[in-house]
């Protein structure tokens, strides 16, 4: 007796604390019952496919960020030869990771050695006149490339943060892929723009133009080295039509990495801009270059486009503001992305999922229906076939059920709905355990034995067949688990969580409750089975 | 109520011909197959699906004219699959297109924009867009090879574990049952025509599990009376276990089946597929347990005696038997005295 009441005991706390962190906080919400801030915080979280909201796959371009060291390594390398003297015909990269310098005289090799000793990060082989070629050490390129995503992914999370998006969730899908989920959101375009913007701004000085072509520009055709020539708006107020090309110094008086702040404002002619504030480091850079330069132009270059090119009329330090033909919508995103700082790489869009909120509420709706057919049909067959012992086999049910909503509240699981398909289907295959154990009861009852006998018989004999089962079906969620994503993970979670549960409920639960039936009757007592 | 009571059906005499059944299910799934594909979900496939929504009730015809009136869809829009979607009281229209844009840069919803601008511009009371899903090749591709992956892996590990806690030849026999549910709820997909999609390989992989189960609970019964019928062929042992668990099989099987059922009618458009390949998925299930999974081992195992009784100690007649006679009240006698020990 003793025994049994410590058992109910068990039974009931179990049911009270997986019924209030698993039952209570839906209903609470549904019909706004008082329920505390921990207890609203643990609540069972809805997937995207029920809530509504956007999910996007993308890949960073990290071939992107590794061009741009090239890049960087080989203009370098190319000033330092310039100011040792060296001799040189030509600079190509041929490929992300190689650069070619070309026509180094003999004689000059010694020089040319002492120079390229200085570029550590990439291997150089000689070729055939003069030639060498510098290629990316396999391991630096990894950890660009790995750098690359790390930092692509935390520029996101820095813009979906601003754009006040609540929950939203950012994982790494196997190198280079990045999954992005934002619950609550419809407006994808606005996301993806924001998201894949490079967000890239940087203040050149201008030696030449603007003009309307580049032929004008560059009479010979030939860009001086050190220059380059960007595209862009003319500068004059009001002129967005016509594309006009500047001769800008490639290396950049300041970049969005020196920014300390950006915001919407207005520019003198009451149109939308952007104002931003430099940090220490990029003002006394700023201040330096725009002294010197008094008189010219400053390209202010967003994402590889002049958006203006005001005259420096003196020292400037740490403000600035960049105009255009803003809309006020538009201002407002350019400073949330230049804030959040610059993607290190190209954004490509794999896939894209919508869900709008009524689409979502429909799955609820048939999935809550599907569960609650599914549960009555199963209850009065229970009860039909295992008469009296159907309570018993049902109360595990709903306890595993119940046991089920908890668990995934409390590990903070997802409810998608596959995972709504995977409860249903937790009550049909749940049930399994009990048939089996009723059987076997029966069996052994029919061979004769006694009711107390022929139950512990029943209950020993088929646990290691509900291992058995329970662990071979648990080896197909964990591969589900570790296939799917987003709704697939919830179904297999769902599953899992289930099968775990449903153990207790039909070995522990159900035992007792026989027993609890049998408490205090005597030898003969009968099962309704 | 007991609907089964002490049984004794001769399964396994049968097992030729759920052999040619089974043979012929998978066959005309490969030649239907072959010759017609597997529809591919757009998750797979990759593409777009957009599913608007109206606000005057429209026919998929005049969905169909509007998109073929834009001529901005290769083939005159004969690739593009219109049908109503979900509750019809809702107006919505599932509107898929086997591409998409570029996977580069923004460019991946072009063809989205293109279906939205064409039924704007036409007059069918166009009124938004409840969802959409574009998929491009490489995500499709990559979910190919998972899913492949997911569920070969996922069969070679239940093998490990079966072999490990059974015989050898009952982890065959198990997974055998299971590959062979596989292609029997791939060729009902196929003759449906039902999109191979992520629920539907979620479903397939759970329904593996629940075919193992079932399998599991009939190889354990038989384990069992390996001990108490040693006197009896593997083909007797294997009857008897099936006819003992029969019960439990079909109620099983049957809640099982009951809870499918409801997602199938109940669980709505999304799910549809999933329920569909579960409710196959148990059928053949249950029924590969009996006549593909215990069958394998009675050919593997033969009507030898069992090798309880080849090890059996000495002095104890064990006369090699030819396929036994049925005699079921003294097999059952030697059962009852085993479970009494």
């Amino acid at each position: 007796m003793q025994n049994i009441r410590w058992k109910m005991i068990t039974i009931v706390a179990v049911l009270v604390v997986f019924a209030g962190v698993g039952v209570y906080p839906i209903f609470a919400a549904r019909y706004h019952w008082p329920s505390p801030g921990w207890l609203q915080e643990k609540q069972l979280k809805l997937g995207l496919d029920l809530k509504g909201g956007v999910n996007l796959e993308m890949r960073v371009e990290t071939d992107d960020a590794l061009k741009l060291e090239t890049d960087q390594e080989s203009e370098r390398l190319r000033e330092e030869l310039t100011k040792k003297g060296v001799m040189f015909t030509n600079v190509t990269t041929p490929s992300v990771t190689q650069f070619r310098i070309e026509g180094v005289p003999l004689q000059q090799e010694a020089a040319f050695r002492e120079a390229a000793n200085e570029v550590q990060d990439f291997d150089r082989t000689p070729g055939a006149s003069g030639t060498y070629t510098f290629t990316m050490k396999p391991n630096i390129a990894n950890t660009r490339r790995d750098e690359a995503v790390t930092q692509a992914r935390e520029t996101i999370e820095r813009r979906i943060n601003e754009l006040g998006v609540t929950e939203p969730s950012i994982a790494l899908q196997g190198t280079d892929q990045l999954l992005v989920q934002l619950p609550g959101v419809t407006d994808v375009d606005k996301a993806k723009s924001i998201m894949g913007s490079p967000g890239l701004l940087e203040l050149k000085i201008v030696e030449q133009g603007p003009y309307s072509t580049k032929e004008q520009l560059i009479p010979g055709g030939q860009v001086p080295s050190g220059m380059e020539v960007v595209p862009g708006s003319s500068g004059s107020p009001g002129d967005t039509g016509n594309t006009s090309y500047y001769l800008v110094r490639k290396v950049a008086a300041v970049t969005g990495r020196d920014l300390r702040n950006a915001r919407p404002s207005l520019d003198e002619n009451n149109q939308p801009a952007v104002s931003f504030t430099l940090n220490n480091e990029g003002g006394r850079k700023f201040g330096q270059v725009t002294g010197d330069n008094i008189g010219k132009r400053l390209a202010i270059i967003l994402d590889g486009r002049v958006q203006s090119a005001p005259n420096i009329e003196g020292r400037i330090t740490t403000d600035g503001r960049i105009t255009g033909s803003f809309t006020s919508e538009e201002v407002q995103n350019l400073s949330l992305i230049l804030r959040s700082g610059a993607l290190p790489a190209k954004l490509d869009y794999l896939s894209e999922r919508t869900i709008g909120a009524s689409l979502g509420a429909d799955s609820i709706r048939s999935g809550v229906m599907a569960s609650l057919v599914g549960l009555m049909l199963i209850v009065v067959f229970m009860l039909v076939y295992y008469k009296f012992s159907g309570i018993n086999a049902v109360a595990a049910l709903v306890l595993n059920l119940i046991i089920l909503l908890g668990l995934m509240a409390y590990v903070g699981a997802v409810m998608t709905l596959p995972g709504i398909a995977g409860f249903v289907l937790t009550m049909g295959i749940g049930v399994d355990s009990n048939v089996l154990i009723f059987e076997r009861i029966k069996e052994e009852l029919e061979a004769g034995r006694g009711t107390r006998a022929s139950l512990n018989a029943g209950f020993s004999r088929v646990f290691w067949t509900l291992v058995d089962t329970h662990i071979s079906a648990l080896i197909s969620a964990a591969f589900l688990f570790n296939f799917g994503t987003g709704p697939i993970r919830g179904f297999a979670v769902t599953l899992a969580l289930g099968l775990a549960s449903n153990l207790f409920t039909a070995i522990f639960v159900s035992k007792t409750l026989f027993e609890l039936e049998l408490a205090g009757r005597g030898q003969g007592a009968q099962l309704s089975i | 109520m007991h609907i089964f009571k002490d049984t004794h059906y001769n399964f396994l005499r049968w097992r030729w011909h759920a052999l040619v059944v089974s043979w012929v299910i998978i066959l005309a799934g490969i030649v239907t197959i072959a010759t017609k594909g597997i529809p591919k979900g757009v998750e797979f496939a990759g593409g777009t699906v957009v599913i608007t929504e109206f606000d005057r009730p429209v026919s998929v015809e005049q969905v169909r004219t509007a998109l073929d009136a834009s001529g901005s869809f290769a083939g005159g829009g004969q690739n593009v699959v219109v049908q109503s979607y979900g509750d019809p009281a809702l107006r919505q229209m599932l509107i898929r297109v086997p591409t998409s844009g570029a996977e580069s840069g923004q460019a991946l919803s072009k063809t989205k924009d293109t279906v939205i601008a064409a039924l704007q511009k036409s007059n069918v009371g166009f009124k938004g867009v409840a969802g959409t899903e574009i998929v491009g090749p490489t995500v499709g591709a990559e979910l190919t090879s998972k899913g492949l992956w997911a569920t070969g892996l996922s069969l070679i590990a239940i093998l490990g574990y079966l072999a490990f806690r059974f015989q050898f030849s009952f982890g065959v026999g198990a997974v055998v049952a299971t590959v062979h549910d596989l292609l029997v709820t791939l060729a009902f997909l196929a003759f449906f025509r039902y999109d191979m999609s992520l629920n539907v390989i979620a479903a397939i992989l759970t329904m593996t599990g629940f075919s193992t189960n079932d399998t599991i609970v009939i190889f354990d019964r038989i384990r069992e009376n390996l001990r108490s019928m040693r006197r009896d062929s593997m083909f007797d042992v294997i009857n008897a276990s099936v006819n003992q668990t029969l019960g439990r099989t079909v109620i099983s099987s049957g809640t099982a089946l009951l809870t499918s059922l409801a997602l199938f009618f109940f669980g709505g458009e999304v799910l549809h597929g999933f329920a569909f390949t579960m409710v196959v998925g148990i059928i053949t299930g249950t029924y590969s347990s009996v006549f593909i999974a215990a069958a394998i081992v009675s050919f593997w195992r033969g009507t030898a005696p069992t090798r309880a009784a080849a090890h059996a100690p000495a002095g104890l007649d064990v006369p090699k038997q030819a396929p036994a006679p049925q005699q079921p009240t003294r097999k059952n006698k030697a059962q009852r005295k085993a479970r009494a020990s």
